[in-house]
């Protein structure tokens, strides 16, 4: 951990927080997930094969093979049981957890770039990419409790109304009633979940200016914080009724990912120079480094390096100590918080 | 349509057309379905083109009275001449005649296209010697008006009342004695204070678009000056940034000031449709205070570029150096052979003629006195040295040359007080295949101006960069082979040896490429700039001692304030990420960091030189612990003001966050019977103990750090 903020005081703190290198996959990480309970850590990365490790130790459970293109994205229930995951190849799969075998896959014309399961894992919002002739689009879908009885119909779709750009992701709002999706269009939008109307559009003069990359929710989902291109990440005000702008964090480079401490007033922004860039510039002008925001305070107060590549994922475990981010150098890093992280005083 | 055609239209849909109210009938505004109206202003679209006056008349007077024979032949001859001004107007010329003998009556009327072309046509004949006898006196057809209705008393003219001009100077008595500086980033331009007590910057002024290319401070700090596609524009004032004069000049591509900042230089070129030609350049020389134009210069670009056609592709700004010190006497231009220096009484050149200076090509002003260096080259094989010289100007008499043998390349560098002047000398090595550098420098303001060599310690050493100290003796060096050069100090004047140049010392392998002194002396920073990333460090030469290394990564530009008390190193948007700009201290202590995307320029508002003598700021730097005491305890103040803020600060965050979490917990709370039926009736850990979580908390963390600890000892 470095901390940054009182200039003077700058520390190393590489040493003490030593992280586990998780070396799984063979293409760029692009997504990792915590299961409720925090014993399990999911990856995505372009490889095809979404991998399941122990998120103690960092052993590596299992892979869930059956995709035939990258994998964005994925979701666990909140029983741990079933894992949905969106891939390039056109498709969103839902696998048996314990068993790794593939329960069921819905087809998309084009690439499923993000999913998400409601509040008691009975519906998932699914996005696809804008792909030949088709625009971005949002897909509702009944999970049924029996894989037998899994219909792929889809109970909604959502046209974005800017269908050319790419809609990176969308999540349920509280008790189901909504869902909320950011894209390339820079634009945060709440989606009525039930008749599929636009309720609200982000403030294009605070908002982002540039390509939303992520969005994650708090994890008591009062609140989201989304990550963008333009070289920020804000929080948003999680309310059907607000969306208001809540905090701002200043990073300087482009943004990927994004994460909250569910423990702590933290917040983690990973990113870096564009992956094409690297080969171009010294290692360390690309800022591959997940940084630490004092929630509130909207301060930086430190960050923790090691990523030969810009940061693709981030995600905290839900006990708040310990967290991983993936990187484009395939690596997923996992690090527990050291004492010195929990005494950060500023 | 006829109107039997609409009664018999009307007859067919059964209308009975007497009923019709015809006024009742609109047409929706700004439609017409195509139906031209009759309605007379319609027809007044065509606007006919008025003349809005005579302005473009002048009337020509003193003409030779000649008879109807010779009329033609005056004609041909007034129209010879003012074709030449401008275009006159079809049937423009008019010369009146007697009606009785036909003879002319010594004057003409002529109409021009332009007011413009009429004006210039006055200016320009106005005076004119057809003959000894006939001397025009041309007038605007305009003036006529005003100067017949002269009064025939004469009146005294009214004394408007004195208003006074603005303060322009007014920042420099700024109570926290802060500097200014100005910044562009995306479209905005904006003047900030440096605040370094406050660790922030403080606004002035801020304005978008408020510049087409960049922007640049006159040299005493009192404008700002901003380019457009009309010309230029100075900006200043007591408080804030207004728009005190205007230089009219299209398409501006850059400027420079005076070193007094009483004349502005513009310039503008316009690349050749044909490729192989060479480009059109514009040169502009302005009065500062009142705008006019003092001189302009125009030709092809290599008359104003240095070395020669086919060197370089435009001019190499500035064209014009200054010299003369700050009372802006002369202004020097390089050409091909020549050097032509103009003097701003009368802005022509000196004895109405250039100096004739075979193959020079460099040129350099004493930046106090009028004298000029210049540098010819090598020629015909080495049969001819090269030579440097000093000429004072405007006598032109040659003070001091000296001739130097199998030279590459020299570069001048003046101490910024004119006393010295050092040439980097570039030599061949005996099998001409490979260079070394020494140095030659001059005493100026000793008798006889003597000439030292200095040659360094490994003579192969090459050098990358030299610095003098600003009002100093001393100077440095930096040496020796990338990626570790050597950096090495020397004196021109030590208490034992008078007026031999001594070596200081030597710093070993150290990343620099760049050397960036105080403007007040003492400190230096070493800066590696580039390929190094932007390393930095801070030393003090006095001491010889190093006060920091630090880095501000990818730093592009690096530029101490005027008092050299605070530094600013900038990441432009050269670079795509973390691009902004760093305060530090002179003795590289970080004050604070701004963050701008697409950050382009950086520059502080210079001051003008104090007014103190010498003496004086000796005794003030030797009593300077009474004079601190004042500020220091005004610095604490101000941290212990701003710690109080800061917390304060947090304080109302942390509030308005605690309250907005309340809000959602008790909305959270109401939903909770929803959620569960979602869930199909299961109740979430959290919910059930909240409040018992929040309390365990502290002592979680002592639980975890033990089980991280064991995770590393495996």
């Amino acid at each position: 951990m470095r901390r940054s903020s009182p200039c003077d005081k700058e520390r190393a703190f590489k040493e003490k927080m030593r992280p586990i290198l998780m070396k799984g996959h063979e293409r760029p990480l692009t997504f990792l997930r915590y299961n409720r309970d925090g014993d399990m850590l999911f990856s995505c990365a372009k490889d095809h094969t979404p991998t399941l490790w122990y998120a103690d130790n960092g052993e590596r459970h299992g892979t869930f093979r059956g995709h035939n293109g990258a994998v964005w994205c994925c979701d666990v229930s909140r029983d741990s049981l079933r894992l949905i995951t969106g891939s390039a190849d056109q498709s969103a799969k839902l696998w048996d957890v314990k068993t790794g075998q593939q329960l069921f896959s819905f087809k998309f014309g084009s690439p499923a770039r993000s999913v998400d399961f409601a509040l008691g894992d009975k519906l998932a919002v699914i996005t696809t990419d804008p792909f030949m002739e088709r625009t971005s689009a949002i897909h509702v879908k009944r999970i049924a409790e029996d894989p037998e009885d899994q219909v792929s119909e889809s109970v909604l779709v959502l046209e974005s109304p800017n269908g050319r750009k790419r809609i990176n992701r969308a999540v349920w709002g509280p008790l189901n009633q909504t869902i909320v999706s950011g894209g390339e269009d820079a634009v945060l939008r709440i989606w009525d979940a039930e008749t599929g109307k636009l309720l609200k559009e982000s403030d294009s003069e605070v908002g982002h200016k540039n390509t939303i990359t992520s969005l994650t929710k708090s994890a008591d989902d009062s609140h989201f914080i989304t990550g963008s291109l333009d070289k920020t990440a804000k929080a948003c005000l999680w309310d059907m009724r607000t969306l208001t702008l809540l905090k701002t964090y200043v990073s300087g480079v482009p943004v990927n990912a994004v994460s909250m401490s569910p423990l702590l007033d933290h917040v983690v922004l990973g990113g870096g120079q564009d992956a094409s860039a690297v080969t171009t510039t010294d290692h360390r002008a690309g800022k591959f480094e997940a940084k630490f925001y004092d929630k509130i305070l909207q301060e930086e107060i430190g960050g923790v390096k090691g990523h030969f590549g810009p940061i693709n994922a981030l995600a905290f475990n839900p006990d708040g100590k310990s967290f991983s981010s993936g990187g484009e150098d395939g690596y997923v890093r996992l690090h527990h918080f050291d004492s010195d992280y929990f005494n950060i005083r500023i | 349509m006829a109107n039997i055609d609409i009664d018999s239209r009307a007859a067919q849909l059964g209308i009975d057309w007497s009923q019709v109210n015809l006024d009742s009938i609109h047409l929706p505004p700004g439609e017409d379905f195509g139906i031209q109206s009759d309605d007379e202003g319609v027809y007044h679209d065509d606007q006919l083109e008025f003349d809005t006056g005579f302005g473009n008349i002048i009337v020509v007077d003193n003409l030779p009275v000649v008879p109807k024979a010779k009329f033609e032949k005056l004609e041909n001859v007034l129209k010879k001449i003012y074709n030449q001004l401008g275009v006159i107007k079809e049937n423009g010329l008019w010369m009146p005649v007697d009606p009785d003998t036909g003879v002319t009556l010594g004057y003409c009327f002529i109409e021009f296209n332009t007011p413009q072309e009429a004006q210039n046509a006055k200016e320009k004949t106005h005076g004119y010697k057809l003959d000894k006898s006939h001397i025009f006196a041309v007038n605007m057809f305009d003036d006529f008006d005003r100067l017949m209705n002269v009064k025939e008393e004469w009146e005294a003219p009214q004394t408007k009342p004195y208003v006074p001009g603005e303060n322009l100077q007014k920042w420099l008595t700024d109570e926290k004695a802060r500097d200014q500086l100005v910044i562009r980033s995306g479209p905005d331009t904006e003047v900030l204070w440096n605040d370094p007590r406050q660790k922030n910057t403080e606004p002035v002024h801020k304005r978008p678009y408020w510049t087409e290319s960049y922007v640049q401070w006159s040299p005493l700090g009192t404008y700002l000056v901003t380019l457009h596609k009309q010309g230029a524009a100075v900006w200043g004032g007591a408080d804030t940034f207004t728009r005190l004069m205007r230089y009219q000049h299209n398409m501006v591509k850059l400027v420079d000031f005076s070193p007094g900042e009483k004349y502005l230089v513009t310039y503008h070129s316009q690349e050749p449709s044909n490729p192989r030609d060479a480009s059109k350049v514009e040169i502009k020389v302005f009065d500062v205070r009142t705008g006019r134009m003092m001189r302009d210069f125009k030709g092809s670009a290599d008359e104003f570029s240095i070395g020669g056609p086919g060197g370089v592709a435009g001019a190499s700004w500035p064209v014009f150096r200054w010299g003369g010190g700050k009372e802006d006497k002369y202004f020097a231009k390089l050409s091909k052979n020549t050097i032509s220096v103009y003097e701003t009484e009368t802005f022509g050149l000196i004895d109405k003629k250039s100096m004739k200076v075979d193959n020079v090509v460099d040129i350099c002003w004493s930046p106090t006195d009028s004298i000029l260096s210049l540098f010819v080259p090598e020629q015909g094989g080495g049969n001819q040295p090269a030579k440097v010289a000093l000429v004072q100007i405007p006598s032109k008499v040659e003070l001091r040359q000296k001739n130097l043998f199998s030279v590459s390349d020299c570069k001048m560098y003046w101490q910024s007080s004119g006393e010295y002047l050092a040439v980097k000398v570039d030599r061949y090595t005996k099998t001409k295949k490979s260079t070394y550098s020494g140095f030659e420098l001059f005493r100026i303001k000793e008798r006889d101006i003597p000439i030292e060599v200095l040659e360094l310690d490994n003579k192969n050493d090459k050098i990358i960069a030299f610095a003098w100290e600003p009002k100093g003796h001393r100077f440095a060096v930096i040496h020796g082979d990338q990626p570790r050069p050597d950096v090495s100090f020397y004196t021109m004047k030590t208490a034992q040896h008078g007026g031999r140049v001594t070596k200081l010392g030597t710093l070993k392998a150290k990343q620099a490429n760049a050397l960036f002194w105080s403007p007040s002396g003492k400190y230096i920073i070493l800066a590696g700039l580039k390929n190094f990333n932007g390393q930095l460090e801070f030393f003090n030469v006095d001491e010889m001692e190093t006060m920091a290394t630090t880095e501000h990564f990818m730093a592009t530009d690096i530029e101490w304030d005027p008092t050299g008390r605070y530094v600013a190193t900038a990441v432009t948007s050269v670079h795509e990420m973390e691009n902004g700009f760093t305060v530090w201290s002179f003795n590289g202590k970080l004050l604070y960091r701004v963050l701008k995307d697409h950050f382009f320029q950086l520059a502080w508002r210079p001051r003008p030189a104090s007014f103190l003598s010498p003496e004086k700021e000796e005794e003030i730097a030797k009593n300077l612990k009474k004079y601190s005491k004042k500020y220091e305890a005004e610095d604490q103040d101000v941290s212990l003001l701003l710690s109080e803020q800061d917390r304060e600060k947090r304080k109302a965050l942390k509030e308005e966050w605690e309250k907005w979490v309340m809000q959602w917990k008790s909305l959270h709370e109401e939903e909770k019977l929803e959620r569960q039926n979602l869930r199909d009736g299961e109740i979430s850990d959290e919910e059930e103990d909240d409040e018992e979580a929040k309390e365990v908390k502290e002592v979680e963390f002592e639980d975890v750090i033990d089980v991280t600890e064991e995770i590393v000892q495996e």
